[in-house]
């Protein structure tokens, strides 16, 4: 197996961005971490695309060639592949291109994600989106996603010692890092009171504790280690990728509470890198919910069952904490392009490695970690990144 | 909107909550499976109709929905655990102040959701608090 390296990113910035389209976003972003990789379109080998529904937000399949066609390759005929695993597209995308590299079989490889969702209204962005639970047993009966996090809030809060006032702590939190994230949707700090205040969806989870709806497009460009510096002099290593399953309803969870698949994609990511815990300088999370974020950083394994509430009141997750939690905004703040999530986990992650985070740096960062979730646990994704 | 046969096929299961056991190992289906996880191709899939009476597990207050349950905001969205074992999803008939985790609740056969104004209508299973 090959070491592989990113060696160029690019993100669009995210928001409900009307002017745009589904293929519009996608040149973007591509032709962003292209110029940062200094790589021309003729030099690719091969692209992996994540992409949740573009069949449910702009009636398009085919996105695979469509991508590859606008992007300007098709004469080239590379392989150009769509990767679905609903939320967790993104972060699939990037493992099924670090494994075309390791493999020998490709060597220049672009992994995209694009998510165009603001074509349809939200009552149809809810239903499409509930097609990453199980449209059979929790779709047909009235299941939302935020709905099916509540219930894993419910349960938490139940059985651990978390209060409203911590859960709204995590919005908090990706909302002053989203404001110093150019990229970011949402630029504006906030307050606990404005979770507090802001109006339930599913209870407990208010409009604050969710996030939102988003179009993006992010894309980066992997190479062998051994020709990495051919192309740049800041190349970041991927130290591991690792990815796992789960049942696809909540109700079948050996846990209501705890993601199994993140506890099993991070032990399979820390033993690959041959890391610990302590070694990992910051991780961007899947927080689609507040209550995800908690339940993340529990099973990644950074602190025992019940403790994340308290670490985040007590400043741990912030910029200077012990442990920065989703410097980028998270999808909180930053948005949830939700094909395109997985990739923007690793561009924020390469940008504060090279130390190009602007006022959102990580003084010093070394190694991060990516954690990308679909549904309500059944994908996720983990990789491990460093310099 | 679905064909009428994705749901005609699934109405002894939504209707009555005929699920399904594994012969070999003794556990309980519901939602039905046609494979043990346990047993893989050493189970032996048998039919159960189950008795229906459960446990709240944990619940939610559904305020905003999709197109389709609009309407019914807000509504008591709940993982039931049947006696039998199995968990599964159901909306609670109660208001959401009545709502509990650890409540029992027993099956009521209920409309679900309807296609559009001249669509086809869902029924299926949902639960009420036992007194």
């Amino acid at each position: 197996m090959r070491e592989v390296a990113v060696i160029g990113v690019g993100c669009t910035r995210f928001g409900e961005k009307w002017s745009e389209s589904f293929r519009s976003l996608f040149v973007e972003a591509g032709t962003l971490a292209l110029e940062d990789a200094k790589v021309a379109g003729e030099q690719i080998d091969a692209m992996y695309v994540g992409n949740m529904s573009a069949g449910r937000f702009v009636e398009q399949e085919h996105v695979g060639a469509l991508i590859a066609d606008y992007a300007g390759l098709a004469s080239t005929h590379i392989p150009s592949t769509r990767v679905e695993a609903a939320c967790a597209s993104g972060g699939l995308s990037f493992r099924q291109a670090v494994i075309a590299v390791a493999s020998g079989m490709e060597d220049i490889v672009v992994a995209a994600g694009v998510e165009k969702m603001t074509d349809v209204a939200s009552g149809a962005s809810v239903d499409a989106l509930a097609g990453a639970a199980d449209r059979e047993w929790e779709g047909f009966v009235g299941a939302t996603f935020p709905g099916l996090y509540a219930m894993i809030a419910n349960d938490y809060m139940h059985r651990y010692p978390l209060t409203r006032e911590q859960l709204a702590q995590v919005a908090v939190k990706n909302h002053y890092n989203g404001a110093r994230n150019p990229i970011a949707q949402f630029q504006q700090e906030i307050t606990v009171d404005t979770v507090l205040h802001s109006s339930l969806v599913a209870d407990p989870l208010r409009l604050f504790d969710c996030s939102p709806i988003t179009d993006g497009a992010a894309a980066v460009v992997l190479a062998p280690m051994e020709r990495a510096r051919e192309f740049t002099d800041t190349p970041v290593r991927v130290l591991a990728s690792a990815q796992a399953s789960d049942t696809i309803t909540l109700h079948d969870r050996r846990d209501i509470s705890t993601l199994d698949a993140t506890v099993a994609a991070g032990q399979r990511a820390f033993a690959m890198a041959g890391l610990s815990h302590r070694d990992i300088d910051l991780v961007e999370v899947h927080d689609c919910f507040t209550i995800a974020e908690i339940c993340a950083i529990e099973d990644l394994g950074f602190c025992r069952k019940g403790e994340a509430g308290r670490l985040t009141a007590e400043g741990f997750t912030t910029l200077n904490g012990g442990l920065p939690v989703n410097t980028s905004g998270g999808l909180k703040a930053c948005g949830h392009p939700v094909g395109a999530t997985g990739i923007k986990q690793v561009c924020e992650v390469v940008l504060q490695l090279r130390g190009e985070a602007g006022k959102r740096q990580v003084n010093g960062a070394k190694i991060g970690m990516t954690h990308n979730v679909g549904g309500t646990g059944a994908t996720v994704a983990v990789h491990i990144l460093g310099v | 909107m679905s064909s009428v046969a994705r749901f005609w096929r699934k109405i002894p299961q939504r209707y009555n909550l005929v699920g399904t056991r594994c012969g070999t190992c003794g556990r309980y289906f519901f939602p039905p499976r046609s494979l043990c996880p346990e047993c893989r191709r050493a189970g032996r899939i048998v039919e159960h109709q189950f008795r229906g009476d459960g446990t709240v597990v944990t619940y939610t207050v559904v305020r905003s929905a999709s197109e389709q349950f609009e309407h019914s905001t807000p509504y008591v969205l709940a993982i039931i655990r049947l006696d039998e074992g199995p968990r599964f999803t159901a909306q609670l008939v109660c208001s959401p102040e009545e709502a509990r985790i650890g409540m029992r609740v027993r099956p009521v056969f209920r409309r679900i959701s309807t296609d559009g104004e001249s669509g086809a209508i869902h029924y299926g299973t949902k639960y009420v608090p036992v007194e």
